[in-house]
């Protein structure tokens, strides 16, 4: 059945604004991702040159050796705008309070045997600085990127990170207290087995190309952490020996990262199919900092992986390998 | 790890901290130098980072949780606007031209605030100012689109928004709050702290934002008035964030505050100067009045701005001097405003008119000190000339004040009948200013203010026309090509109300909606 409500209809003059039309043609409406997306950035007429980077425009495409005929080539595919967004992850949200109030009121915590709580605690809550610096990382690719379609994702990417480093902190404080999580900072900035990671985090945070910096955080380091600690350690390893509780714990970034993929691989896809040049400059950053970002994590792998840690690791690095061929840069 | 022993539960401000600053470590294997680049150039002495007091205590689960709780409303009134034809609620179609002006000059800095304060967000080595500029970054975003999607309905049924990014970059007036922004931009992240974070967020933002809102309210605009209410949590997070970066400078280290007192001078006379539109549309774009501009100035500025600098005076930082002259240009700011907009009908993406006879009134009760004397008989004339089918399009170019891109059209201080002219020689070439506020900001830097791109200079050095055409081709109309750069569309987006298809569309829509005709 079908009622027919009215209401006065008012030919309207045009379906969208013209920069919208321009690209997909004047006779259709607009997405809400596509008005707040394309062309949002300033493209022509700066007044004046940045103080602090006199090289350079306000918004530059030369900070990148990455070449774009059009930098609104780049589609997210999960089409986020704010409001978009942010109703995603509120959803996502709600999930986690869940799981946290579940794990906290069935004293869950306390049920872990203590082997797999200090494994725990040893492995995850030094990744909260990670998340920290991909959070800085993240600002940056926004702040100094070009075109509205790549660097929007990128703010919403970088206040995911700090949701995440602020989770893992929630995970410290529930398993342990605030002595645990100086105890991981502390591992952090001293233990040799954090130290490869600690330098590859701070070397990212000198980086000024910001596709390279993509390439370094987004792609090549949270593509092994996140399968490595998260899909791998906690979801298969720790959960066969009674650690399912954190695996609630962290649904969020098992989730997140099988989420946001899908817009990195996209990006690595559109970049690389735009030239053989592109291509090139791809396959050598990534090939680069997947190597360096493999090596620095073998160290944290054996915190809860031991002996099988070079085994699963190197598991880890294939299904990369595939995964980038797939986004078309075979490595 | 005894696990009964009950956990120490953490205060507010201990937990917040642990979710924030906590994150953060001094680097080793890089220098703090390379990783924060930008942050010694400008002469700011922070000694302690750590001595920031967080504006707001907000977590990312609690951030997303209410964000989206707004968006949800937001976007459920928007759908409801326009499924109803909203637009025909409006007092009149003249107000629509209040809206052209918001999405061509204000929503393009919304835009341009959020990569700011992404820039800044990674620019400091405090993570306290880190973690709340990049809040206030993703707030920014937000603003911007909610007011293109809000906007959007407007567009599909009037003209002379629909290309307004195109239009920002280009069109001779919106150069004026396009290199404010610019300008803040470009600067140092400390200085883009004052000038958007204080001057603008705190001290001005009731005299930018809050009238276009409060305007929009007043007129019926439901899909406008509804994204301003829904954005003034987060400006009223922002403005504390404003105050804090002031205040946590100026207690730092006595020696910033002679360089925040250049800027907080600075950055409250550009502002002023952009709030020049501003103040045209409170007394002459909308039909239904919120206050006058005068009114406005003296409530936001002169006693809430007032109160603040009395208190901002233990830091040893005193009133911008340019209050003296905002003071004596309250009288005819709008006026002269609108008089230059009414000549330059022809060059503009959006209509102007003169005022109806109850709106003289209105003008001459709320500036009895200047409107009668100065400004109706003015419009009188152009009201008579009209009339008789002389309605006049100036075709001639302005000189354009070198800072703040305003043609020069201000008068003197205290005489409002001679034009406003200041000079400088710098190396070979002179420059204009209309002011003296302008002409010292330059003085100050010029090395940036001689970069500018002046629309006036642009267009007569042949920059502004349309790829192919010839300027030297025999009756070349400079007029139309420029508008054709422009992409704004001769007869439709421009000239007077009176003639344009806004107004004829309007009155037969609401007619369609009203009556069964």
């Amino acid at each position: 059945m079908q009622i027919d409500l009215r209401t006065v209809s008012i030919k309207p003059l045009r379906h969208t604004f013209d920069n919208i039309a321009r690209r997909i043609g004047a006779d259709k409406p607009a997405s809400r991702y596509q008005e707040g997306t394309l062309d949002m950035q300033q493209e022509a007429n700066y007044h004046y040159r940045p103080t602090w980077d006199p090289d350079h425009l306000i918004y530059d495409r030369d900070r990148t050796a990455i070449r774009m005929a059009d930098w609104y080539s780049f589609k997210d595919p999960r089409q986020y705008y704010y409001g978009a967004y942010t109703m995603a992850r509120a959803k996502q949200q709600d999930t986690a309070e869940a799981n946290f109030d579940f794990v906290e009121n069935r004293g869950l915590a306390a049920t872990l045997p203590d082997e797999i709580r200090d494994t725990v605690l040893a492995l995850l809550i030094p990744l909260r600085h990670v998340a920290w610096g991909a959070n800085m990382n993240n600002a940056a690719v926004c702040a100094y990127g070009y075109g509205t379609a790549f660097t929007q994702p990128c703010i919403y990417h970088a206040m995911d990170q700090l949701g995440i480093a602020q989770y893992l902190t929630r995970v410290g404080l529930l398993l342990g207290d605030v002595a645990s999580l100086d105890a991981a900072k502390q591992a952090w900035m001293e233990d040799d087995t954090w130290q490869g990671l600690r330098r590859y985090v701070e070397d990212t945070l000198v980086l000024r190309d910001p596709f390279e910096l993509f390439v370094a955080q987004n792609v090549a380091l949270d593509g092994l952490l996140y399968p490595l600690v998260y899909e791998t350690i906690i979801d298969d390893v720790l959960s066969a020996k009674g650690g399912t509780p954190v695996a609630m714990l962290t649904q969020f970034m098992t989730d997140w990262h099988a989420e946001t993929r899908k817009w990195i691989d996209a990006t690595v896809k559109t970049a690389a199919a735009e030239s053989a040049g592109n291509k090139t400059v791809l396959a050598d950053w990534i090939v680069q900092w997947r190597d360096r970002a493999a090596a620095a994590l073998l160290p944290v792998s054996r915190i809860a992986l031991g002996e099988r840690a070079d085994e699963l690791t190197t598991e880890i690095v294939q299904q990369f390998n595939a995964r980038m061929a797939k986004a078309g840069v075979p490595l | 790890m005894d696990m009964q022993a009950a956990k120490k539960k953490l205060g507010l401000k201990e937990r917040y901290a642990v979710m924030t600053r906590g994150l953060d470590w001094t680097p080793s294997y890089q220098k703090m130098e390379d990783i924060y680049p930008y942050v010694a150039y400008e002469g700011i002495k922070i000694h302690d980072w750590d001595k920031w007091e967080d504006p707001f205590r907000l977590t990312m689960d609690a951030y997303w949780k209410y964000q989206a709780e707004k968006e949800r409303k937001l976007y459920a009134i928007i759908d409801a606007f326009n499924q109803n034809n909203g637009h025909l609620n409006v007092t009149d179609a003249r107000y629509i031209n209040a809206v052209k002006l918001f999405i061509s000059g204000i929503s393009p800095l919304e835009y341009v605030a959020h990569r700011g304060f992404a820039h800044a967000g990674r620019a400091f080595p405090g993570p306290g100012p880190r973690v709340a500029c990049l809040m206030q970054s993703i707030d920014e975003i937000r603003h911007a689109q909610t007011q293109v999607h809000s906007i959007s309905n407007y567009n599909k049924y009037y003209n002379g928004m629909h290309d307004f990014h195109h239009a920002h970059d280009r069109v001779w007036f919106l150069s004026v709050p396009k290199s404010f922004f610019d300008d803040a931009l470009t600067a140092g992240p400390f200085e883009f702290m004052v000038a958007i974070g204080f001057s603008f967020e705190y001290v001005l933002t009731n005299l930018l934002f809050v009238p276009f809102v409060s305007g929009a309210a007043y007129n019926g605009d439901m899909g406008t008035m509804t994204f301003g209410f829904s954005a003034q949590s987060d400006e009223a997070r922002h403005m504390t964030l404003g105050l804090e970066v002031i205040k946590f400078i100026l207690e730092q280290d006595p020696a910033n505050v002679p360089i925040v007192q250049r800027w907080i001078d600075k950055w409250t006379w550009r502002g002023y100067r952009v709030l020049t539109l501003v103040a045209m549309m409170m007394d002459y774009m909308l039909p239904k009045r919120t206050m006058s501009w005068k009114e406005a100035w003296e409530i936001y500025f002169e006693e809430n701005g007032g109160a603040l600098f009395k208190d901002l005076a233990r830091y040893g930082i005193t009133m911008p001097k340019c209050a003296g002259q905002i003071a004596l240009e309250k009288d005819h700011l709008s006026h002269q405003a609108w008089s230059t907009f009414y000549n330059y009908a022809a060059a503009a993406n959006f209509h102007t008119w003169m005022p109806d006879d109850d709106e003289m009134k209105w003008l001459a009760s709320k500036y009895p000190d200047s409107f009668d004397k100065l400004y109706r008989p003015r419009y009188r004339f152009w009201r008579e000339q009209a009339a008789k089918g002389n309605r006049f399009y100036s075709k001639t170019l302005p000189m354009l004040c070198q800072v703040c891109q305003i043609p020069m059209v201000f008068t003197e201080p205290g005489e409002p009948t001679k034009t406003c002219y200041r000079e400088v020689d710098y190396r070979d070439d002179k420059y204009h200013f209309c002011s003296d506020h302008c002409k010292k900001i330059f003085e100050d830097e010029p090395e940036k203010y001689t970069q500018a791109w002046l629309p006036v200079h642009q267009i007569y050095q042949g920059n502004c026309f349309p790829e192919g055409s010839d300027p030297t081709a025999e009756g070349f109309d400079p007029l139309a090509e420029v508008l054709k750069f422009y992409n704004l569309e001769h007869g439709r987006d421009n000239l007077d109300f009176e003639i344009s298809e806004d107004r004829k569309n309007f009155a037969e829509w609401r007619g369609q909606a009203t009556r069964n005709i």
